[in-house]
């Protein structure tokens, strides 16, 4: 794969600037000044759009038809809608989890990789935001969810689960958001000042907001950051906690859970990962950014996936020790038939995708492997797509009453929102690394050894 | 711009001077003998932040935290407020048979309004203390000042600052071995105006951006003989039948449809005919279901469901003195007092005759079958007989040993 891109790769060149700070700005730059990207950006582009398509064909289906165009059935009213949106949701965790608590916890290596991460996160987050969004069913009142004085006199319910989510995922997106703009102003600056045309230093220059860099200013931007980081770890935390809570404080077997918040978090936290390699790899190939995002990024990526993979896999274990040890015959029912019932071929693809596989990387050997991180991550996406599959699915299909028991058939028209919504996330993505600086220069500068100040 | 309007460079102010250096070290070497001469007025630009460079220029700790603090304790209190005035006194809402207040489920939103309110004051007071955005500077006419944001370090010392000697001040500058030492002019040409054309299109789209609330406006202040506007037509007119409709679908023209003949709802049964009619055969029964335990706790229940349906007329004695009995017969004449439970005849009908009176009422006295279980009926029935026996009982009934504890 290598050889054969570095043909028309305008990446692969050698880089300019005679010290390693400008050849970090040049390496970084490059991408967004070269004419043209290199042809692997255009056919994953094209790929992209033409998903995108699909997904604004099928929402118009399901805005047109009403939501039972997905495959909705009476005891499961909230299938793939919800699953992807929780799966999104969790994507959306890895980000902020690398930008604010990586930094809290002076992670350094984080610079390499976290602008790309906040990309990624906001991009997830707004395809979260679809689904809930069109689930309501009247797709054009949204705004019910707000607290606006209406003619009604009415005022939303604020002790809803559901209403929290509203301000959880709302706040979670705005700070994200702020946060990943906040971070690039810097590097804006550098693009304005490298531009060579006039549209692009008008237009980086009006984003880059006048920075030059002044020392008074970099105390406050850095304050500012360290405050924004130690405000968005409690938010990261909370978001899908949140989003647990509208599973945990219903009365459903399997649902009914105090372990959620916490389980929740690390899967979304894995997941979000599980991500940024699947991302970084092929990045980092057609970019030419395998200096700064090096295979020691990588590798240590792949330690947090096996981390919080094994909360996972102990939360699936205390899953069902709980459901055991609470002597409830529903509960118990719950988790055997998650295992054995008609759903288990979907919890047998969790385990696997989401225990075994990262099980790999207790070996030096593969997860210092390019491919077999690259494909882990695709199977623990799989995997964490299908853990909310299980748990939405295999709760609402069986629960008290035997009478109200059902089953789910997607429809295609899930399948296609489930496709499209990548090619949402793949556009947006897409765009990112050819327009913004996908690498965090300022900050990846300030580690290196040559910044350091020498006393003698 | 014509000739005679470009002002020239001998007439334009110094703004400051300017040193360059192509490593941190020098640059931070440099500030502290700026820092150290006592200036006030300059500042170091650099491409990323260097750590421990505020000590070097004897910058103070900004009061950013101290805003955000402020913006947090706000967006607490605004958003408990808030939900409180909302859910507990503008719109109260009923959930759970929860309070109207009941703080609790309130703290996910009151937390994230406290993030969001924090996040808006750090980004925002962050721009607002370092005056940005900025759009024009006198640095930006520098060409080699671009290399700010890629790999080169400077130190500006301005004109107007107390301290400022032009000769003094390049010799100190000069004395830190600076890669170039140069003047910054102040900017006499870049012009601070807003250029017309923005502005134009700015108004036509603030205009333009106001039409549809002028139609909505009209729309709510205007009278109208037509109806709404049906957005969503099957949203608003539902195919579905209402249940008291017409429906032309059906042979009798009924919407709602009557079960099969012999269907049974759950637990509808009702085969044992004692229990849930009182009679056997043609006959009130004499004795009590066999379903029914003659137990300590069916008269538990008897005795507590005797309390709350029939008290109230028939009084704790049953004597027929019940409070609804006393208030009537004072307001109302003619009013048909309830019967005293102790007499004869009462006490001599069959069990089930007094189970059919609770069914199925007597005279004046209503039916309570639908509210009373059959179960519960019996039950009473067997706290009535206790009663009865109650206030006619002698010496004689009692037991030696409670005959004992009397004495
Ligand atoms: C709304 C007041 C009211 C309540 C409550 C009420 N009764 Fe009566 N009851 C009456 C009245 C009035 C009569 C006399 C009816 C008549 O003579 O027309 C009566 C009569 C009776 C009689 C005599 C029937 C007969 O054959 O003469 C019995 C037994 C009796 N009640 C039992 C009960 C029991 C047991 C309950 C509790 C489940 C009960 N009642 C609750 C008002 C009430």
């Amino acid at each position: 794969m290598n050889t054969r891109v570095s043909i028309t790769n305008p990446y692969n060149g050698p880089l300019e600037g005679d010290n390693a700070f400008a050849q970090i700005t040049h390496n970084v730059s490059r991408i967004m000044e070269a004419p043209r990207p290199p042809l692997a950006w255009y056919i994953a582009f094209a790929f992209a759009l033409g998903l995108l398509g699909v997904f604004g064909l099928s929402l118009g289906i399901v805005v047109w038809e009403g939501i039972g165009a997905w495959g909705h059935v009476h005891p499961v009213a909230w299938g793939f809608p919800i699953v992807n949106f929780v799966f999104w949701v969790g994507i959306g965790h890895a980000g902020t989890l690398i930008s604010a608590i990586l930094f809290l916890l002076r992670q350094n290596w984080r610079t390499a990789i976290n602008r790309f991460a906040e990309a990624m996160t906001i991009f997830a987050v707004v395809c979260a935001a679809v689904f809930p969004g069109v689930h309501i069913g009247r797709p054009w009142l949204p705004y019910w969810m707000f607290p606006i004085p209406n003619q009604m006199g009415m005022w939303p319910q604020f002790r809803s689960p559901l209403e929290w989510d509203v301000f959880a995922v709302g706040t979670y997106a705005t700070v994200s958001v702020l946060f990943w703009y906040m971070g690039m102003i810097p590097d804006f600056a550098t693009f304005r000042d490298r531009s060579t045309s006039t549209v692009r230093r008008f237009v980086y220059g009006l984003v880059a907001m006048g920075w030059r860099g002044s020392s008074r200013q970099w105390h406050r931007y850095e304050r500012a950051y360290l405050l924004l980081a130690s405000l968005a770890t409690p938010l990261v935390l909370s978001v899908h906690s949140v989003v647990s809570f509208d599973f945990a404080t219903s009365q459903l077997p399997g649902w009914h859970t105090t372990i959620f918040p916490p389980y929740f978090v690390a899967g979304a936290i894995f997941g979000g990962f599980a991500m940024v390699v699947v991302l970084a790899v092929p990045a980092r190939e057609f970019f030419g950014l395998k200096k700064i995002i090096t295979l020691k990024h990588l590798e240590l990526m792949a330690k947090v996936i096996l981390a919080t993979g094994m909360i996972v896999g102990y939360a699936y274990a205390m899953e069902m020790f709980v459901a055991w040890y609470s002597g409830s015959i529903y509960e118990q029912f719950a988790f055997l038939n998650r295992a054995f019932g008609n759903y288990a071929w979907s919890y047998w693809t969790m385990i696997f995708c989401n225990v075994l596989a990262p099980q790999v990387f207790w070996f030096k050997k593969l997860r210092t492997n390019v491919w077999v991180i690259l494909i882990v991550g695709i199977i623990v996406n799989v995997g964490m797509w299908f853990e909310r599959f299980v748990i939405i699915c295999t709760s609402l299909t069986r629960d008290f009453l035997p009478a109200n028991w059902g089953a789910f058939i997607p429809s295609a028209v899930d399948y296609a929102t489930l496709a499209g919504s990548f090619g949402l996330f793949f556009t947006l993505f897409l765009l990112f690394c050819r327009y913004l600086p996908m690498v965090a220069m300022a900050e990846v500068k300030a580690f290196i050894p040559e910044s350091h100040v020498h006393d003698h | 711009m014509s000739d005679s309007e470009k002002p020239l460079a001998t007439e334009t102010p110094l703004y400051g001077l300017i040193a360059e250096y192509d490593n941190p070290t020098a640059l931070v070497h440099a500030a502290r003998k700026v820092r150290d001469a006592g200036f006030r007025r300059w500042d170091t630009y650099t491409p990323f932040p260097i750590h421990g460079i505020e000590k070097d220029m004897g910058i103070r700790m900004t009061r950013l935290p101290w805003l955000v603090l402020g913006f947090a304790l706000t967006g607490m209190a605004v958003a408990t407020y808030f939900q409180y005035w909302t859910n507990s006194v503008d719109y109260r809402w009923i959930i759970s048979g929860k309070p109207f207040w009941s703080w609790p489920a309130n703290v996910p939103i009151i937390f994230e309004m406290t993030i969001l309110f924090s996040a808006f004051a750090a980004i925002g007071g962050m721009l607002f203390l370092n005056n940005l955005p900025l759009p024009a500077h006198p640095l930006d006419l520098k060409e080699r000042f671009r290399r700010v944001t890629d790999d080169k370090f400077f130190l500006v010392i301005e004109a107007s600052d107390p301290k400022f000697d032009e000769r003094d001040t390049r010799g100190l500058l000069a004395a830190t071995n600076p890669v170039v030492l140069d003047d910054v002019l102040e900017d006499r040409v870049t012009s601070d105006r807003i250029p017309a054309p923005l502005i134009y299109t700015l108004v036509i789209l603030g205009a333009v951006s106001l039409i549809p609330f002028a139609f909505i406006a009209k729309a709510r202040a205007a009278k109208t003989t037509e109806g709404r506007v049906h957005v969503v037509w099957d949203m608003d007119f539902t195919p579905a039948y209402k249940a008291q409709e017409g429906n032309p679908l059906f042979g009798d023209q009924r919407s709602m449809r009557t079960p099969p003949e012999g269907t049974v709802a759950l637990g509808q049964l009702h085969d044992d005919e004692h229990l849930y009619t009182g009679k056997v055969g043609d006959e009130w029964a004499s004795s009590f279901p066999e379903s029914l335990a003659l137990s300590e706790a069916t008269m538990e229940r008897g005795k507590q469901q005797f309390g709350i349906y029939c008290t109230p007329c028939h009084g704790q004695l049953g004597d027929g003195n019940g409070i609804v009995h006393q208030r009537a017969s004072k307001l109302k004449q003619g009013w048909v007092p309830p019967s005293d439970l102790h007499q004869t005849y009462i006490k001599e009908q069959p069990a089930g005759q007094i189970f059919g009176a609770i069914t199925n009422g007597v005279r004046n006295m209503p039916a309570y079958g639908p509210q009373i279980s059959a179960e519960d009926r019996w039950a009473i029935v067997l706290y009535l007989r206790a009663l009865q026996k109650s206030q006619s009982a002698s010496v004689n009934d009692l037991t030696d040993a409670e005959r004992a504890q009397l004495q």
